[in-house]
């Protein structure tokens, strides 16, 4: 129990075994520890900014969404104003087009009746005019051909 | 169990102080290195206790080297994993105490606080087996445990009080220094007819502030000592119980495992904080 030489020895091997300790132990490990320290509190913040984005990216995309639905149905409305409009003046070419057509048919026709009308009136006078000196060649009796002649010239 | 432990039967007493002696080399008045035969002199060295300090130091450097080398940040393996824990226990212990910044007080932390625990924990292997091991292989003494050698403690607080002076001096300067150990704790007139007075209140105070300091070294080996020497003595008598030691035994081990821990943990605790008072400036 005497206080010896072995006190010595003793502050020396603590004095060598801190120095290594300080030396070669605790900044490997400290370092280590402090550099996992900075990279799960730098992750944490990437993964709360990459969070936000996301949210922002989310909100961004509906809003182009509804957006771009919007836009369809605008298009679509106006496609089907242009397709009635499209239809009705159709229509009403069609009916212009077959009431044009239906005059100048019609105007033809009469055109064509008053001409062969015309010219049956002048062939029968001529037939009557023909018939009529026949007649008047071979026996003029103009009291018995009198009504003949009249309702000949009635008729035409 | 007690008894034949080297040299034939033994009674209590002779089986207490055989496991309370050293291995022992000594360098006598003629000059020649003797074993065992060393008492009342200072030239000797306690060989088993060196030896297994300086073998628990090297379990220590080697073990938490091997974690150093390999520390990786992303992928830490499970020893490095247990020796952060450690690590990070003695820093934030170092963090709360001491607010200046050194690159030694953590390391320091961390050794004495590693090798204490070894060395303490050598108590929980059986009184016996160690000694009677080497009684087998013809060596008469054997300690296991040195924090019961008083000078071991001594050696690890004087070291301490070295540094608790360097510190003073680093931080206060010389002068810091022995203004500390004169002018406190009663302030000496600077003028008037207290003058006259002022160099017995310098000689009050440094009695009394020199006291304080030797109080540091001394308390902080003392008591790890007593604590250890006192756990290992009471193993020693539950031995001599016979088979009845068993239960005792593992009883005493059970509180001892915390004295353990925690002898270790006051140590380094107040290592930090003498040392973080001494850096103090005012």
């Amino acid at each position: 129990m005497d206080i010896n030489w072995t006190l010595f020895g003793q502050t020396l091997a603590m004095i060598v075994f801190v120095w290594f300790c300080m030396k070669f132990i605790w900044p490997p490990i400290l370092n280590a520890i402090e550099e996992r320290q900075k990279q799960i509190e730098e992750g944490l913040a990437a993964a709360d900014l990459s969070q936000e984005k996301l949210a922002e990216a989310a909100t961004e995309a509906e809003g182009i969404v509804a957006e771009a639905r919007q836009q369809a149905t605008g298009i679509l409305d106006q496609a089907h104003a242009r397709a009635n409009e499209i239809v009705a003046d159709g229509k009403d070419a069609g009916v212009k087009e077959r009431e044009r057509q239906l005059a100048a048919a019609k105007a033809e026709i009469e055109q064509e009746a008053n001409k062969a009308r015309e010219e049956l009136r002048g062939q029968v006078s001529a037939i009557a005019i023909a018939s009529a000196e026949k007649i008047l060649n071979r026996e003029i009796d103009s009291k018995s051909h009198q009504d003949i002649l009249g309702k000949l010239a009635q008729e035409l | 169990m007690a008894a034949e432990s080297g040299h034939g039967p033994q009674t209590s007493g002779e089986y207490i102080s055989h496991h309370l002696q050293n291995l022992q080399v000594c360098k006598n008045e003629a000059g020649e290195w003797i074993w065992n035969d060393c008492a009342g002199n200072f030239m000797t060295i306690n060989v088993d206790s060196m030896f297994w300090s300086v073998l628990l130091g090297l379990i220590f450097v080697v073990l938490f080297r091997s974690a150093a080398k390999k520390s990786s940040v992303g992928k830490p393996t499970k020893w490095q994993a247990f020796v952060e824990i450690i690590v990070e226990f003695v820093d934030s212990s170092v963090k709360d105490t001491f607010h200046g910044s050194s690159r030694l007080i953590a390391p320091l932390g961390l050794t004495i606080f590693v090798w204490v625990f070894l060395m303490n924990l050598m108590d929980l292997i059986p009184v016996d087996w160690i000694p009677m091991a080497a009684s087998a292989a013809g060596i008469p003494y054997m300690k296991v445990v040195p924090t019961t050698d008083v000078n071991i403690t001594f050696g690890m607080s004087i070291a301490v009080f070295f540094l608790i002076i360097y510190y003073t001096i680093a931080n206060k300067g010389i002068m810091g220094f022995i203004g500390e150990l004169t002018m406190h704790p009663i302030a000496p007139p600077t003028k008037g007819v207290g003058l006259i007075a002022a160099p017995f209140i310098i000689a009050f105070n440094f009695i009394l502030e020199s006291v304080a300091l030797l109080a540091k070294p001394v308390s902080l080996s003392l008591r790890l000592f007593g604590n250890m020497f006192a756990g290992e003595l009471i193993f020693i008598l539950i031995a001599i119980l016979g088979i009845w030691q068993l239960p005792l035994h593992f009883g005493w081990a059970v509180f001892h495992v915390l004295i353990v821990t925690l002898q270790a943990f006051i140590f380094m605790m107040l290592t930090i904080v003498y040392l973080s008072l001494a850096s103090e400036t005012h």
